[in-house]
């Protein structure tokens, strides 16, 4: 079957690319990103301690019944005991676990507190999701509209249908980033147009649904300049996987040049205005 | 075809009738579980090969195999046939079998109710599966199927989609009904309710959550139909309504829902872990109550399915601390089930394999659970591989895993042979590699930032993803074998005895192997 | 079929093979699927008609007949001893419970759109800021307004008037009168029925189903004044939503409810049912009891509050 055959040799194929690929790979990527915010280090932490907690439950809960395994088995004639029941060993693993638990919710309600705390900005920027393009517009502080824009997929088709190599950041361009200024409390309303789609930023650590006729809230603070990527975590049709956002940080001098330009006037008071808020 | 003439086939101990009536009409428990264990293990494979379409459109980044719009439509079918069809039936199915016989009655409380609770489900899962050839294509929302996209933007399959979810339901309220009925009302005398075998326990208490949670499902799909088809606003904010209205009504199902899934699971490697270790279940008490304050707590903790969805504060918190706790009372289960092995007297039979399997794995899901339970950590985690890791290892190799124990561990007792142990061996080593293979790295891929249900993906991913691949055929492959083994042991194998196991406890094990057609027409009395 | 088994009565009856419930199952099947493709077909405008649904319906009716004829000759073959009865009785009691679950989604819905959504659009409480999308909306239930402009609220809804007096013109206020006391009548029939009055049995259960027919029409009579006067339709925004879907299937209950008592009437005129043995009426009567219960939840939380 020429078909199969086909399948065969793209698999092959994939294979033998994935093992020239490896060395060249930096690095790895296997855990949950630092970020870029004081939230997402925070969050990033939380996530480790209690990665780390459940490492440590494991090896005694592990330990304990590989020693049994190992120890305990008829073929080495070890004879079975007969107790089954202690209410003091129940008592006590039901208090310890509790007490773990509340050592895990207090930083994590701290960091939640934190998260929630989206007043106080310095600006505000609605994220609108479409079925499937994000468009940002750049609100003033009383939420009228400055400028606004789409953000679509910028990979180009012939990369995705395999007919050219993909390049480096396959799948997480698009043909229009969201500007931000660093070191500025940036505060996001998010709604949709059609379906629920979801905001995600790894690095910022905000994940948000976009809820058609409703805003969510989120806010980040980036002291970093860079572009940050991420990608819509709502299934939201059959586009879901090809909305992509990319977020470009730069220093707030920048960023009033670039709003001003986005205005159409270099100087205009308006823009000025809104572009101070940054500051 | 036997015709059923009335006059004359009233010996009520006679076998069971011929050809294909003997199934369509049958009011015997065992012929009933025996049809859910079968129709289960079909829609394993056929919601396998869903997932080995989505595995192999994944291999690596671009689009391969199939569209977009198919892969949507896979990965739903997929979730929907292995939750509704494959392990919740297969539950039913060893309730069917098993709890008349633990307890001493002579067949369910409500024989016929029974075959209809079975006969709906072939017929539901017909018409669900037909939709993928519409053309309009099947359902493509997901499993969770969030509105609006399942209502204003579904494709017209939907419609049939809703009914198929209504009768499922139906099908599941009714087999509570009876499990519960038959549990409350059918045991022997002298067994009183803490005497009970943990499994007819867990399914006291699952057949309770079912009843609870089932007609809420079918509420929420009942409220999509009106929104599609008579013009209301549940989940349209124009008129008022709110999408995250339909996400509480489904998750108030949904959570309740997985641990359906899960208690059954626990009832049964409660049996095998104390069969092999040769000694009692330790702190039986305190199983019972910490089954019953998991399915307390299944109640309160919905909301965590949607940290993302901007509830207030207040909400978040509470949802946050309501799902830890949950990690109390099962660390209790799981402590008892390591002191019960401990210094017992251990043989690594297929049964207990699986089950020992059971608890490393379903603890690492668990683990993963609670990490997931972090609201502010779930922000990263939410919707990305990192939650498909977890419920395929409290799933995969949790619920689905204790299935296969039971199986082997029941098989002798049900066809009368011993299953071949080192096929049943190879079958679990493989599956064990093969569980892992596929779904260990996808914690990775997700912590990573691979969103969940797409079909194409950056290139950082793609080692992980090669790796669950190759897990998803080698996990599959032994399924294959499954069905040889079980084939086989139907066919011959070495007679097996009334006790199967040794020392097994239990009123199953007193009865012949095979079990005859009626068990405890009269009903034993238990000391 | 009624032949007892070696172990007599007091061994619980297994009933031998039936053909009813496979049937039941093809006919739902039936039903549901003619049901979807009529639902699909009228929403695109195509050919539609019920001819499947209606089958499906008429197998189902015809087994389901068949079935409880079945049930009630094993009983008077005496098959039926009293572990069995008690299997009923569970059956019956957990399957009121399964229904107070469905309405439970909708009450809740209902709770969750009244105190989050509806003033979360409206500018009030933790998500406010979704005013931003609906500039002008002030969340009034009683009003029925709507956010959006395309979907027209009703004119009036049917909030109960602010005092008491004004409520003997108000008709939930019968309703509620009459499924109340239809309550205390279906009592009187049982209570009739155990201690051997045949006639006040009758009588009170012919009363109870008399109030049930007249609850029905009243509905009706409340629903065409909705539609045609009120403008308060299934379309008219979440006011209208939660309303049909909380008080129509109360409604189809209560229908369901009074065919069931209908029967029982019909067993009662057949000479059916003894004192010590009638669970097949008490199992009604639940049911009534049960239906009568949702709508006092209704008439409180859909009408007066
Ligand atoms: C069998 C099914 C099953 C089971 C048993 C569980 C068990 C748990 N699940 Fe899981 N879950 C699912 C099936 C299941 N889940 C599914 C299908 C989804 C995805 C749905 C979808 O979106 O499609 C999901 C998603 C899911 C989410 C949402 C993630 C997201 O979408 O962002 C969360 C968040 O809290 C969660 C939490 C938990 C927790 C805390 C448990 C706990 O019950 C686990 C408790 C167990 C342990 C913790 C291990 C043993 C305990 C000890 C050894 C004691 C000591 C331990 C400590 C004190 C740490 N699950
Ligand atoms: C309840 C149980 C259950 C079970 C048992 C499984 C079993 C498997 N699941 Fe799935 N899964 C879910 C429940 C389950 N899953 C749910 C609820 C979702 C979410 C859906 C959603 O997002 O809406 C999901 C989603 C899901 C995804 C994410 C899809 C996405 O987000 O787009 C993936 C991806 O890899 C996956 C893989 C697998 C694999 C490889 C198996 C394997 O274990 C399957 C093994 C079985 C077989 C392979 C079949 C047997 C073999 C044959 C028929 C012979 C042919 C075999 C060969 C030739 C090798 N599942
Ligand atoms: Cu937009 Cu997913
Ligand atoms: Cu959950």
């Amino acid at each position: 079957m020429m078909s199969k055959s086909r399948y065969l040799a793209q698999a092959a194929a994939a294979i033998a690319a994935m093992v020239m690929t490896m060395p060249v790979r930096a690095a790895l990527e296997y855990n949950m990103p630092v970020g870029v915010t004081d939230v997402s280090r925070q969050v990033h932490d939380l996530h480790m301690i209690i990665f780390w907690i459940c490492v440590a439950i494991g090896v005694v809960v592990f330990g304990a019944m590989l020693v049994s395994m190992i120890m305990h088995r008829k073929s080495i004639g070890h004879e079975p005991a007969t107790f089954h029941e202690s209410t003091k060993v129940e008592i006590l693993w039901t208090i310890v676990p509790l007490f773990i638990l509340v050592a895990m919710a207090i930083p994590a309600t701290r960091v939640l507190v934190e998260i929630y705390d989206t007043g106080g900005e310095d600006m505000v920027v609605e994220v609108r999701g479409y079925q499937w393009k994000w468009e940002y517009k750049y609100l003033d502080a009383s939420l009228n509209e400055q400028v606004s824009f789409f953000s679509n997929l910028a990979t180009s088709r012939a990369e995705i249908t395999n007919q050219t190599t993909k390049n480096e950041n396959y799948l997480l361009e698009v043909d229009n980033e969201l500007v931000i200024p660093a070191n500025t409390k940036v505060r996001f309303l998010l709604t949709a147009n059609d379906v629920i789609h979801s905001w995600w930023v790894p690095d910022f650590a905000i994940k948000k649904d976009a809820i058609p006729g409703f805003v969510n809230e989120a806010w980040t603070y980036v002291e970093e300049p860079g572009i940050y990527r991420g990608q819509c975590t709502e299934l939201c049709g059959k586009d879901h996987g090809f909305m992509p956002i990319v977020v470009r940080v730069v220093p707030k001098e920048e960023f009033q040049q670039w709003y001003a330009a986005q205005l159409g006037t270099d100087s205009g008071d308006e823009a000025l205005a809104v572009a101070q808020l940054a500051q | 075809m036997s015709a059923v003439i009335d006059a004359h086939h009233d010996d009520h101990d006679h076998g069971p009738a011929k050809g294909i009536t003997r199934w369509l009409y049958t009011t015997n428990h065992k012929d009933i579980g025996s049809m859910y264990l079968w129709f289960s293990f079909i829609m394993l494979l056929v919601g396998g090969v869903m997932a080995l379409i989505i595995r192999a459109e994944l291999f690596q980044p671009g689009l391969q195999f199939v569209d977009p719009a198919l892969f949507n439509q896979m990965t739903t079918n997929h979730g929907l046939i292995m939750v509704f069809g494959a392990i919740m039936p297969a539950f039913v199915g060893l309730a069917n079998w098993m709890i008349p016989m633990m307890i001493g009655a002579p067949d369910m409380a409500l024989p016929r109710m029974n075959n209809l609770s079975f006969w709906i489900l072939p017929f539901a899962f017909t018409m669900l599966i037909s939709t993928l050839f519409m053309e309009s294509g099947g359902p493509n929302f997901g499993w969770t199927f969030y509105a609006p996209l399942s209502t204003t933007y579904a494709p017209e399959s939907v419609t049939y989609f809703i009914f198929a979810v209504h009768l499922a339901g139906a099908s599941s309220i009714m087999g509570a009904i009876n499990i519960i009925a038959t549990i409350l009302n059918m045991r022997a005398p002298g067994m009183t309710l803490m005497k009970m075998p943990m499994f007819v326990w867990a399914w006291l208490i699952t057949a309770y959550l079912l009843i609870a949670v089932m007609p809420v499902l079918a509420g929420a799909v009942t409220m999509m139909l009106f929104d599609i088809h008579f013009g209301t606003s549940f989940f349209d904010a124009a008129g008022g309504g709110d999408p995250v209205l339909f996400q509480h009504v489904f998750w108030f199902f949904g959570h309740p829902k997985v641990y359906i899934m899960i208690l059954p699971a626990f009832g049964i490697v409660s049996h095998i872990i104390s069969t092999f270790a040769r000694k009692p279940l330790f702190g039986y008490d305190s199983m019972v109550y910490a089954t019953s304050s998991i399915a307390f707590l299944s109640f309160i903790v919905w909301a965590h399915h949607m940290f993302t969805v901007g509830m207030p504060l207040a909400g978040e918190l509470f949802f946050m601390y309501a799902t830890m706790l949950i990690a109390v009372p099962t660390g209790v289960k799981v402590f008892n089930w390591v002191s019960t092995m401990w210094r017992g007297s251990m043989t690594f039979e297929t049964p207990m394999l699986f089950a020992l399997a059971f608890v490393f794995l379903f603890t690492i899901g668990g683990f993963s659970g609670l990490m997931l339970a972090i609201a502010p950590a779930d922000f990263q985690y939410h919707d990305t591989y990192f939650v498909v890791a977890h419920f395929h290892y409290v799933l995969v190799s949790g619920a689905l895993f204790s299935i296969f124990g039971a199986v082997y561990f029941w098989l002798p007792k049900w066809t009368g042979h011993m299953y071949n142990e080192s096929l049943g061996k190879l079958h679990f080593w493989l599956s064990f590699i093969g569980v892992n293979l596929a779904f260990f790295p996808m914690h990775f891929s997700g912590l990573a930032g691979m969103p969940r249900r797409i079909p194409d993906y950056a290139l950082q991913f793609a080692d992980f993803n090669a790796w669950s691949t190759v897990g998803a055929f080698v996990f599959g492959l032994p399924q294959l074998l499954f069905l040889w083994i079980l084939v086989q042991v139907i066919r011959t194998g070495k007679q097996a005895t009334a006790e199967v196991w040794e020392g097994a406890e239990g009123l199953e094990w007193t009865v012949p192997s095979p079990a005859p057609y009626h068990t405890f027409a009269t009903p034993p009395v238990v000391r | 079929m009624t032949e007892q088994h070696a172990g007599g009565q007091d061994n619980y009856f297994v009933p031998h093979d039936s053909k009813i419930p496979v049937w039941i199952a093809f006919g739902l099947i039936l039903f549901m699927f003619g049901f979807a493709s009529f639902l699909n077909a009228s929403k695109t405008g195509a050919n539609s008609n019920l001819l499947l649904l209606w089958i499906g319906a008429g197998i189902i009716g015809v087994s389901l007949y068949s079935w409880f004829t079945n049930v009630i000759r094993e009983n008077h073959a005496g098959l039926a001893n009293a572990q069995l009865r008690r299997s009923y009785v569970w059956g019956m009691g957990w399957f009121i419970f399964s229904e107070v679950m469905f309405f439970a989604a909708f009450f809740g819905a209902l709770y969750y759109v009244r105190n989050f959504a509806v003033p979360w659009l409206g500018g009030e409480g933790d998500k406010g800021v979704s005013n931003y999308l609906w500039p002008g909306f002030s969340p009034d239930w009683a009003s029925g307004e709507n956010p959006s402009t395309y979907r027209p609220g009703p004119a009036e809804t049917m909030a109960a008037p602010s005092s008491i007096t004004s409520w003997l013109a108000y008709l939930p206020f019968w309703n509620t009168a009459i499924l109340l006391s239809s309550s205390f009548t279906i009592h009187w029939a049982h209570t009739g029925l155990k201690s051997g009055n045949r006639k006040g049995l009758t009588a009170w259960l012919g009363v109870t189903i008399a109030l049930g027919v007249i609850f029905l029409f009243l509905q009706a009579e409340e629903y065409i004044h909705a539609y045609e006067q009120l403008g308060l339709t299934l379309g008219s925004g979440i006011y209208g939503s939660t309303f049909y879907i909380l008080t129509g299937f109360h409604g189809f209950h209560v229908t369901l409810g009074t065919f069931m008592l209908m029967m029982c009437m019909v067993r009662v005129l057949k000479g059916h049912f003894s004192p010590d043995d009638h669970f097949g009426f008490e199992a009604c009567s639940w049911y009534w009891y049960f239906v009568d219960v949702v709508w006092m939840g209704l008439f409180l939380f859909v009408y007066v509050l």
